[in-house]
């Protein structure tokens, strides 16, 4: 086992700052391209279940 | 068996056979949606193993490394987000040339599909390598060969969606990304030799396919199951969004209406 508490891995061995920050903008970044999947299949589905229905814009 | 729209049903088109299967059947939106939805779940579950099994191995079975301290532990993110954005952007380009020579439609949008995922790839590669770069070199960022030439892949990511975006007719559009996406593959041998061509403050590759990769077996373990993390959630957001794709520029299809109101193909 590499860390003797919580607090020791929270502080990353002093390197908290980059080794978080990496990982929370990556777990971010990954979180909004699967809201923007969803997102974009359910305006599809709408969109075609919609006034107009397939030939609506 | 069609391998495009213009094809009409009565008239043989090419067919690909292997093992008794025409794979240009898949060729077809239609056929490829169920095909891709079957698929998408299980792709995105393993992703999320190999993520929990690479984070565990990274953080609490992999060492401390003697040099870096605990900084190098960003290597876990850093490396396969910059294997699937050069990667990604091979299939994008190939799907491109694809749809090019065999003017089939499915084949671009597949090439749309994979384009922003490639291009949130490149940039966690640039963001996590900035954040390795501070503590290790001292410098957030530096215009070497190899991180100017991943820059210029997030702006061919751009660019490609940007001009697919410009273009209202989708085919036009569809030809104008292709000859982008493939002009631009003469940037991933410069991004991935840029460490052995040039003095670069990047260092060079620490796994190869020919020698033994020069670091612990265990950071390599945790390395290597978060690329399989990254290339399976790549594959499924694909599928995903070649399925959103599919009902927007297929919706006047009939298919598509049935699928619309019966929620199935």
């Amino acid at each position: 086992m590499n860390w003797a508490s919580w607090s020791d891995f929270f502080a990353m061995g002093g390197y908290a700052l980059y080794v978080w920050g990496s990982y929370a903008v990556t777990a971010g970044l990954i979180s909004v391209e699967i809201i923007m999947l969803m997102q974009r299949k359910r305006k599809a589905l709408e969109r075609l279940a919609g006034p107009g229905g397939r030939d609506g814009l | 068996m069609k391998i495009s729209s213009d094809h009409d049903d009565r008239q043989v088109g090419t067919a690909l056979v292997i093992g008794n299967v025409n794979w240009f059947k898949y060729a077809s939106p239609q056929a490829f949606y169920p095909l891709a939805g079957a698929m998408m779940p299980w792709f995105a579950w393993a992703a999320a193993a190999c993520c929990l099994a690479g984070l565990t191995v990274g953080f609490f079975v992999a060492p401390t490394d003697h040099q870096q301290g605990e900084s190098y532990r960003i290597i876990f993110l850093h490396v396969p987000a910059a294997w699937m954005s050069m990667f990604i952007y091979l299939v994008m380009a190939f799907w491109a040339g694809t749809g090019l020579v065999f003017n089939t439609r499915l084949s671009h949008m597949m090439a749309s599909a994979l384009a922003p995922t490639g291009a949130l790839f490149t940039f966690i590669a640039l963001w996590t390598g900035s954040l390795w770069g501070k503590p290790t070199w001292g410098t957030w960022w530096v215009w070497d060969a190899r991180l100017t030439s991943e820059l210029i892949l997030l702006f061919l990511y751009f660019g490609f969606m940007a001009l697919q975006a410009a273009i209202d007719e989708p085919r036009r559009a569809d030809r104008a990304g292709a000859v982008l996406a493939l002009v631009g593959v003469v940037n991933i041998p410069i991004i991935y030799f840029s460490v052995k061509w040039w003095n670069t403050l990047h260092q060079g590759a620490s796994v190869s396919l020919t020698g033994a990769p020069t670091m612990a077996a265990t950071m390599f373990t945790g390395m290597i199951l978060m690329a399989f993390a990254a290339w399976f959630y790549s594959i499924a957001a694909a599928l995903h969004r070649a399925r959103s794709i599919i009902l927007e520029r297929e919706r006047s299809a009939d298919w598509v209406a049935h699928y619309a109101r019966t929620g199935r193909p």
